[in-house]
């Protein structure tokens, strides 16, 4: 099974809640970042690195001795990343999509395969057990979703192949990666908190992940803290809200020292074992209703 | 004309809360929230929408099933794999389609159509801060830096047409397309962190973004006290590469609580915090005078 943890707003928990699920979780599991622009569970797991791949998109390359300067290729671009002007071609790598059809469409076969780096994956095992997937774009690039997609691809053929749920870390917001992140879910977990701004993204997320019609379970971080609309919501919405992490100091204190939350005391552990038994059990409903 | 962008790498570290403050303080300026993913300022600001557009960028595949003869060429040639098919009837998945228009290119029966992509809305408003320029992207659209540069593009008219001297933007978290976007033609860059681990990292990432793009970066950190090790590690990093650090804000739930009351920090009776966010906007309206 596959359980994507995602919020709308950044900075709620999400990360907190993976490595803590990762850690306490009692199947085989594999933990994967998906938050490529800033991704931070590796700083938590602290994987040993046993692999890193370059990712990269296919962009054109032209042949300028084949080249007619027929436009074919321009028109269709829908990208702005190759113009021709006169007897002069120019491409433009950073603003490729990669979708190939400047190749597949040019009559002369002068545009060839070239390619731009958009990150890397890193592959690693965390507490000698725990293997880890994170994607992490390159600064200066501007697309994500290419490289998700790739990191996405290996997290499905290794949890086949090697029978392990999967654990994900997705980028905040419900844009395009947002929501590309938590595609191929069985459960998606909702880390919000209760204060405005939380609520406000809490709800945006749930709009937008609600026509997946997978189960979405909640969990509320620094209870304690703001006001009360989002337990209103999901009692409303008939939302299970799984887990409430208590608003302290010291669990803002062991986080920033980079340790892991459910490992912090007995009850915290607990918290994090009993929400892995809920879902697991949710995704069980799900697959048999 | 001066351009600053509230930015943090790290989604939740206050940048929202931050700008508040700072467009209650600031005289004579534009706000601007380039979150358009998840937008938050208006929570604060509680914006009254005097002009509300249709965003249309790109455009999506749409196979006309009439016409469809079942080929699957469109599929096997898609990169995005945003093509489905179920029974032998083929259709495009909106979410996966990323625009490219091969498949509506090479269609032999021309069935697919293209119709324009209707994004998102964006809005111009009044607060009682001033003018405010925002937007909200509808769910799964691709987080584009067009819609972030057209909202920075209708601040800089609204500076000019009212001769106001400062845009002052809520930027979005991450690295990647709208914050780059977001970047252009800004003159200051203040980078919101925490002393956490992630908090380090993000801000090293950003930060190394705003030097690709030769954009000038001033550091707040804020909940300092949370980890004064970590907190030096982000003093020494300021100094190495040549950034201003702005100013450290405490730990301190009168952010949250001014958040509740839909009002900045700077609002209302001063806390402690606030005369600190106070001098933080002196020190970065000091920088942009420089």
């Amino acid at each position: 099974m596959i359980v994507s943890v995602a919020s709308g707003k950044g900075g709620t928990g999400k990360t907190t809640v993976t490595a803590s699920l990762a850690v306490s979780w009692s199947r085989p599991v594999l933990a994967v970042d998906l938050d490529v622009e800033e991704p931070n569970l590796h700083l938590f797991l602290k994987p040993e690195v046993t692999d890193t791949e370059v990712v990269t998109i296919e962009v054109p390359e032209v042949d300028e001795s084949k080249c007619t300067y027929c436009r074919k290729c321009a028109e269709l671009c829908q990208f702005k990343a190759i113009a021709v002007m006169g007897k002069a071609i120019m491409t433009f790598p950073e603003m490729c999509h990669g979708c190939g059809g400047c190749m597949a469409i040019c009559p002369e076969g002068a545009i060839g395969v070239g390619t731009r780096e958009l990150g890397v994956m890193e592959r690693g095992v965390s507490r000698g057990t725990l293997p880890c997937l994170t994607g992490r774009l390159r600064v200066g690039e501007a697309m994500s979703p290419p490289l998700m997609r790739y990191v996405r691809s290996c997290m499905r053929d290794e949890s086949a192949a090697q029978s392990l749920d999967v654990l994900v870390d997705a980028p905040p917001g419900v844009s395009c990666p947002a929501m590309s992140a938590v595609a191929d879910s069985d459960v998606i977990v909702l880390v919000t908190e209760p204060t405005p701004f939380g609520f406000h993204d809490f709800k945006l997320a749930w709009e937008a992940f609600s026509p997946y019609e997978k189960p979405i379970a909640v969990v509320i971080n620094r209870a304690g803290l703001g006001d009360n609309r989002v337990y209103e919501f999901c009692t409303a919405q008939n939302l299970p809200i799984l887990a409430e992490i208590p608003y302290r100091r010291d669990i803002a204190e062991h986080y920033s020292k980079g340790m892991i939350l459910a490992e912090l005391d007995a009850d915290l552990g607990e918290l994090f074992s009993k929400l892995g038994r809920d879902l697991r059990q949710l995704a069980k409903e799900a697959r048999h209703a | 004309m001066r351009e600053v962008v509230v930015i943090s790498g790290k989604g939740g570290t206050g940048k929202t809360s931050l700008t508040a403050a700072f467009a209650h303080l600031a005289e004579s300026k534009v706000i601007c929230d380039l979150d358009v993913d998840a937008p938050d300022l208006h929570l604060l600001l509680d914006p009254a929408i005097i002009r509300d557009e249709a965003f249309i960028s790109g455009h999506e595949a749409v196979i006309d099933a009439e016409k469809c003869t079942g080929c699957g060429l469109c599929a096997s040639m898609c990169r995005y794999g945003a093509i489905d098919e179920k029974d032998g009837v083929f259709s495009v998945a909106p979410l996966r389609c990323e625009g490219c228009k091969v498949c509506v290119a090479f269609c032999p029966e021309q069935a697919i159509d293209f119709p324009a992509r209707h994004c998102g809305q964006h809005y111009l408003s009044e607060t009682r801060f001033g003018p405010m320029v925002h937007a909200q992207l509808f769910p799964g659209q691709e987080n584009s830096g067009l819609l972030v540069s057209r909202l920075k593009k209708e601040a800089r008219v609204l500076a000019e047409e009212r001769g106001l001297e400062l845009i002052l933007c809520d930027g979005a978290p991450g690295i990647g397309c709208p914050v780059i976007a977001s970047l252009s033609q800004t003159d200051l860059a203040v980078v919101v962190t925490e002393p956490t681990p992630s908090g380090v990292h993000d801000l090293e990432r950003v930060a190394s973004l705003c030097d690709h793009f030769r954009t000038r970066v001033a550091v707040v950190v804020n909940k300092h006290d949370l980890n004064p090790e970590q907190t030096s590690r982000i003093g020494a990093l300021c100094q190495e590469k040549g950034y201003t650090l702005a100013a450290l804000l405490p730990h301190d739930t009168a952010v949250t609580e001014a958040m509740v009351r839909r009002q900045a920090i700077t609002e209302g009776e001063d806390s402690a915090i606030a005369t600190q966010v106070r001098q933080a906007w002196r020190t970065i309206t000091n920088l942009l005078q420089s």
